[in-house]
């Protein structure tokens, strides 16, 4: 095939009724996925259980989640089929959100705390500080 | 396969080559679509800050519960699966489309295109109604005593913890939750939405392009492969949006 740039590129191969074959499964795969987190989402909502295990099934929805996002990236996108240092000028950026994440949630609870046990406005002079706390 | 044994010899920063071997508009949509999946990242990680930062945040289940002449039966997460299953439909007929340019087939390009802007306005339609029904059902919340009535927006949120009074008209009366419910709902929904928005715009304008020949003269179907990066990107991000607010 002739292209119009100077470039030299080296076309992906159409694949055929394969690939076709490859996005139904991919599409059967979301659906079975979202559906699988649906009911997970409301086992916990349906049934009284302990926070550790709505915790644990909070986390596996957020896995289950991130397969669904690497399926559209890789089958639907393509991305898989670029060249290895494409990919990654575009994946290693991303790692960035593992601190991010870590960092501004660790965040949001410290500020949770910090309000629960906020006993009111310190007093401005050291004996008056006394006095407070001396009343408690 | 000889692609990839071309890929295995080749030097590409020799110069006189693309070394990603993609097209400049291609590679450059690539970057646009992780810029945006930091301005998506930032807005859900605030979202969850504020979250973690309050003791008590609304039950999804309890929020979205309703469907469309439905009444007031009580379904979970009902309506907003549909509106996911639309749009994993409609970034599956996306992907027919691109692969139906690959083959440089003209007819098959425009039946997809034609399918994926169906999905893009049916998903549009869906949050429509949805934002409707949120802003504009209300519900009983005592505040200072008294009991009022509110909608969802992004200064009132009627969804907060259970309040101990007798119910009046057999109601359930809640109060007040944090406000900044509202404002990320909204807000990151509507940004999310703003994105289905301009997707069916250019989806409606390749069509337009695909149905004039543009491509056909041009040899090639690459623009609809970048419509296709960005309409896929608009359901990726909708899989986290998905999981922030209806599901945890």
């Amino acid at each position: 095939m002739e292209h119009s740039v100077k470039e030299v590129t080296f076309h992906h191969e159409p694949g055929g009724d394969e690939f076709v074959k490859k996005v139904i499964k991919t599409t059967v795969l979301l659906s079975v996925i979202t559906i699988i987190e649906l009911g997970l989402g409301l086992l916990m909502y349906a049934v009284p259980m302990a926070s550790a295990l709505v915790l644990f099934i909070k986390g596996v929805i957020v896995i289950l989640s991130l397969a669904k996002a690497f399926y559209i990236v890789g089958v639907f996108m393509h991305l898989g089929e670029e060249l290895k240092n494409l990919i990654m000028t575009i994946v290693l950026p991303l790692l960035l959100f593992v601190w991010f994440i870590a960092a501004f949630l660790y965040e949001g609870n410290s500020w949770k705390n910090l309000r629960n046990t906020y006993k009111g406005t310190p007093a401005v002079t050291a004996p008056a500080e006394q006095h407070v706390e001396g009343k408690h | 396969m000889s692609t990839a044994h071309a890929q295995m010899e080749t030097k590409w920063w020799s110069g006189g080559k693309s070394p990603f071997n993609v097209e400049y508009g291609k590679l450059m949509m690539w970057y646009f679509l992780m810029s945006d999946a930091f301005t998506f990242g930032a807005f859900l990680i605030s979202y969850g800050t504020i979250r973690f930062s309050q003791n008590y945040w609304p039950d999804p289940n309890e929020v979205f519960n309703a469907f469309p002449l439905a009444g007031h039966a009580n379904l979970p997460l009902a309506f907003v699966s549909l509106m996911t299953f639309i749009l994993i439909v409609s970034s599956v007929t996306m992907v027919l489309a691109v692969h139906a340019g690959h083959k440089n087939d003209k007819q098959g390009v425009i039946k997809w295109m034609i399918w994926t802007v169906i999905g893009g306005i049916a998903f549009l339609s869906c949050q429509a109604w949805e934002w409707t029904h949120l802003i504009t059902g209300d519900h009983s919340v005592l505040i200072n005593g008294e009991i009022k009535q509110m909608g969802t927006t992004v200064s009132m949120n009627p969804w907060g913890p259970a309040a101990n009074v007798s119910g009046v008209d057999g109601g359930h009366v809640t109060t007040p939750g944090p406000v900044a419910f509202g404002g990320y709902f909204f807000g990151i929904t509507g940004f999310h939405g703003f994105h289905v928005l301009s997707g069916v715009g250019i989806n409606i304008v390749m069509l337009i392009m695909a149905i004039n020949g543009t491509f056909e003269r041009k040899g090639h179907y690459w623009m609809i492969e970048k419509a296709g990066l960005y309409w896929h990107f608009v359901d990726l991000v909708w899989v986290f949006v998905f999981l922030c607010f209806y599901l945890i």
